[in-house]
């Protein structure tokens, strides 16, 4: 299974009149099994590509080849979740072929056993996005499609969701899609890292990682994210003489 | 408790005023309870109450669905909305009266004209309620229903339901409040039995302690309905809503 993404370009018309290009020309496919990073500005249009992908926004130009029948989990930038319906309600009804043993599971892991009944409203933003985390993973997904799940949640509590996030990568095969502005972030959890030009967006570099994910300790960390600085310098350097 | 202590209120305020007054033009409470009694006694009070009610339900469920669907329909498609507005704008402002008549008219003295031009005097303001809630619909939940393939009806009845109950449950009491106005006038003009009718008997004897007799125990039922139905249908659809302290 893989996915294909070929935009050749996203214009939007403002109100006033004028057209916008949002996209330039992206291409990138994704195997299952990888976890592809987006990273860039923010408001650099990963959301208007995210909504092209996942198939919300159709008025684009070029073509998505998604697995038919995939199944997609997908964590937003706001958790979404539904405030009349309980937290365990709220999973089911996105997945409602969890099973029982499987919901306990996701639930523990992300430590929302006490949550179970409680309304989205009493819940705290962090709890909210670990529902929403919950919710994709019940599903199941074959792509699973998260879209900065950790933005503005303090460093602790990321990094472990962080942690549980590679976790359940790792137990199953899954294409995964991480958008965020965060190296941190792309660094642990990401195979292949493309960067991302401000507007129009277009790739700028694409960066495979070769250590497996499960082998990057401080010290290769470290190194990755070393080997970024000079890889970004050097961009620079070449544009500025250029 | 509070409740109890302004209907006592009301009562004695009643009491005081029927002194001054004169039993003719204001019977005291005692005296109406009387007829209410008698009334009751011979059948006649339930008699003309049922009537009411079930002229009352039929109109209400028919305007409630119709005005609802209607309504959901011109907040989610421009298309309806534009076709359906000028003809809402119309519906609205149609007097309740000029309804009824022609109603009455046209489909003769008749209990299907009666319930129909009850049920067109409620039917816009029930559109217009629920178009308003239909265009306030999160649209970021409908995206998270359509990437997770909720199927229509499951989407439907968890994710968009539940943002139209309160505009469901506003729409139902206002409604039911016109509608209870509007049944009287239609019982009054060409009817022969229910709440309306006997007002207008009353009426033309100028029987006050019937005409309150009857008047009352309406607005007592109308109580009874409301906190036994509406409400409680109001505090379900917003449970979820974190109470304020």
């Amino acid at each position: 299974m893989r996915l294909e993404v070929e935009i050749t370009g996203k214009t939007f018309k403002s109100a006033a009149g004028g057209t916008h290009e949002v996209l330039a020309p992206v291409k990138f496919t994704l195997e299952s099994g990888e976890v592809g990073v987006l990273i860039g500005p923010s408001g650099c249009g990963k959301s208007t590509m995210l909504r092209i992908i996942l198939g919300l926004d159709h008025e684009f130009q070029g073509r998505i080849a998604r697995p038919p029948q995939a199944r997609i989990g997908m964590v937003f930038q706001e958790p979404r979740l539904l405030p009349w319906r309980s937290v365990e309600q709220n999973v089911r009804l996105a997945a409602p072929d969890v099973t029982d043993a499987r919901l306990s599971e996701l639930f523990k892991i992300l430590e929302l056993e006490a949550h179970r009944s409680h309304f989205p409203g009493e819940l705290s933003l962090g709890l909210a996005r670990r529902v929403a985390l919950a919710r994709a993973f019940a599903v199941d997904p074959d792509i699973l499609v998260l879209d900065e799940p950790l933005a503005s949640l303090d460093d602790a509590l990321a990094g472990r969701l962080r942690d549980e996030i590679a976790t359940l990568v790792a137990s199953r095969p899954v294409m995964t899609l991480l958008v965020t502005h965060s190296l941190d972030d792309a660094v642990h959890l990401g195979d292949r890292l493309f960067f991302l030009s401000p507007r129009p967006t277009r790739i700028v570099a694409e960066v495979p990682i070769d250590i497996p994910r499960d082998t990057r300790g401080e010290a290769e960390i470290a190194a990755i994210k070393a080997g970024l600085a000079q890889r970004t310098q050097g961009d620079r350097a070449e544009r500025d003489i250029s | 408790m509070l409740r109890l202590l302004s209907f006592v209120l009301f009562l004695a305020i009643w009491w005081i005023a029927a002194l001054f007054a004169g039993g003719a033009k204001l019977p005291s409470p005692p005296a109406v309870l009387q007829v209410m009694i008698a009334e009751a006694a011979s059948g006649a009070l339930f008699l003309h109450l049922g009537a009411t009610l079930a002229r009352v339900t039929l109109a209400f469920v028919l305007a409630m669905s119709l005005g609802s669907a209607i309504g959901y329909l011109m907040g989610r498609v421009k298309l309806a909305d534009r076709l359906g507005d000028p003809w809402l704008i119309l519906l609205l402002n149609l007097p309740a009266l000029v309804v009824i008549v022609l109603a009455y008219i046209w489909a003769g003295l008749t209990e299907a004209a009666a319930i129909a031009a009850i049920a067109i005097n409620k039917l816009p303001t029930a559109i217009v309620t629920l178009r308003e809630g239909a265009r306030a619909l999160d649209r970021s939940l409908d995206e998270m229903a359509s990437v997770f393939a909720m199927p229509r009806w499951r989407a439907f009845r968890h994710v968009v339901l539940p943002q139209l109950a309160p505009y469901i449950a506003a729409s139902a009491r206002s409604g039911l409040s016109l509608v209870w106005k509007i049944v009287l006038v239609a019982e009054l003009l060409g009817r022969p039995n229910g709440v309306g009718f006997e007002i207008g008997v009353a009426f033309q004897l100028f029987d006050t302690p019937r005409l309150l007799a009857y008047s009352l125990t309406f607005a007592a039922v109308v109580l009874v309905i409301e906190t036994l139905l509406v409400q409680p249908f109001e505090a379900r659809a917003t449970r979820w809503r974190p109470r304020a302290a």
